[in-house]
């Protein structure tokens, strides 16, 4: 193998139990998809760190830039009306 | 995951300032996020060739596997090693965010341009020195690896946390080992005695040279990149060891060895840098049997890489004529 020639790279998501969600634990290099997900269990489950495993083809993510992150996220500071602490409710009202 | 590219109208200086702030505030650098090229180039440096040491340094344990006095011993030490293999592509995955390759990183490994720990450049003579690997070369990894989690940059300090975690069985079953020789026959502990008569030495040079002579040290303070001095780590290791030595009834040989009241701390002898700079640069013991090995390992392998590579290929064309075929 010389330069340039690494198989496709993949991201690999796991769900350590059941009722959490699949999180990003890292990458690997596969020839196709079920080789990455047998090199996902042997790369990050050597401890049954899981009991589910997603691979994606990294090509295949698409992710916002970095220089985009003020625009896209900022505006949500100004809505403090989305959180439940910004009304005002008397104390001797409950289960509010 | 995606190389990263520099982006936005700021000028160069203000995302100098702003990546410095950042740094400063303890915020990670993410692999797309604005980075200075020396910050990038020293980490692929730091992080490709702490990934090398870890494939290699399966290299003089990999021998051991066949002899394992036991079949406890056997399966732990393979745990242990392939363990280490993870902890390489854990590291290369890291520093390929910073957009180098996989095959680049090898092939610098290969011909002798990347360079990795000197450790594992001395022989395995005897099932203690196992017994001493683990205790001493992994329990001084450890003490490197657990200040290298704070460091700036995500994916490093990421890999670094898993590491870790993984690491404190290897440290264990080493001095367990350590614990079965030193405790065993007079033959085994003078095995025992031997192990770490060799390895000591070694052990304390991976902290690398001293402060005052350490050409990077500086700048990758600035850049969190490392958290804690050379000097310091070193001195954290041999105040941990010592009592573990004295515990299995073994001499540490350094005869300048000595708890400083004053500074709450042990005083040791000074450090053949003259054999380091010696080893590094390729005159080590087992320098050459470990590359020859590596590469050996990596060239018999082609074939199945491109098989895999080829078979890949055809399930995505055919994927591919399937899809149009049904549209
Ligand atoms: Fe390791
Ligand atoms: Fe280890």
């Amino acid at each position: 193998m010389t330069a340039g020639h690494d198989w496709p790279l993949w991201e690999v998501f796991i769900r350590a139990r059941e009722g959490l969600s699949h999180k990003h634990v890292g990458s690997l290099h596969a020839s196709d998809a079920e080789m990455a997900l047998q090199h996902a269990r042997d790369v990050y489950t050597r401890r049954r760190e899981g009991e589910s495993i997603w691979v994606v083809q990294s090509t295949d993510i698409v992710a916002s830039a970095p220089a985009d992150k003020e625009s896209l996220f900022d505006p949500a500071d100004s809505k403090i009306y989305r959180h439940p602490t910004f009304y005002e409710v008397p104390d001797e009202v409950e289960c509010l | 995951m995606v190389q990263s590219q520099i982006t936005g109208n700021a000028s160069e200086a203000d995302e100098a300032a702003r990546f410095q702030s950042k740094v400063d505030r303890e915020i990670k650098i993410e692999p797309r996020d604005w980075m200075p090229e020396g910050y990038r180039k020293t980490l692929v440096r730091q992080i490709s060739q702490h990934a090398h040491s870890e494939i290699v340094g399966m290299l003089p344990e990999g021998c051991w596997v066949t002899r394992a006095p036991s079949l406890r011993r056997k399966v732990q030490l393979l745990a242990k090693i392939q363990d280490e293999g993870g902890h390489g592509l854990y590291l290369y995955s890291a520093a390929e965010t910073l957009g180098t390759s996989r095959a680049e990183m090898i092939d610098a490994l290969h011909e002798g341009r990347a360079k990795y720990s000197n450790i594992f450049n001395y022989p395995v003579l005897s099932w203690a020195d196992i017994g001493a690997i683990g205790w001493l070369v992994d329990g001084a990894a450890i003490i490197n690896q657990i200040a290298l989690c704070r460091c700036s940059y995500g994916p490093y300090a990421r890999a670094m946390e898993r590491i870790c975690r993984e690491e404190s069985f290897h440290q264990r079953q080493g001095y367990e080992i350590m614990m079965s020789m030193a405790f065993g026959t007079k033959d085994q502990k003078r095995m025992a005695q031997s192990a770490l008569d060799r390895w000591w030495w070694p052990s304390l040079m991976m902290f690398g040279p001293s402060d005052r002579e350490s050409a990077h040290s500086s700048q990758s303070m600035q850049w969190k990149i490392k958290r804690v001095s050379n000097d310091d780590l070193r001195q954290q290791f041999i105040d941990m060891t010592v009592p573990q030595a004295d515990y299995l009834g073994l001499k540490m040989p350094d005869p300048d060895l000595k708890w400083n009241e004053e500074r709450g701390h042990y005083d040791f002898g000074a450090i053949d840098w003259a054999e380091l700079k010696r080893v590094v640069s390729g005159d080590g013991p087992c320098n050459k049997e470990r590359m020859t090995a590596r590469v050996k390992a990596h060239e018999d392998g082609a074939w199945v890489r491109e098989a895999a590579a080829a078979y890949g290929e055809k399930q995505r064309l055919r994927k591919q004529a399937a899809k149009i075929a049904a549209e």
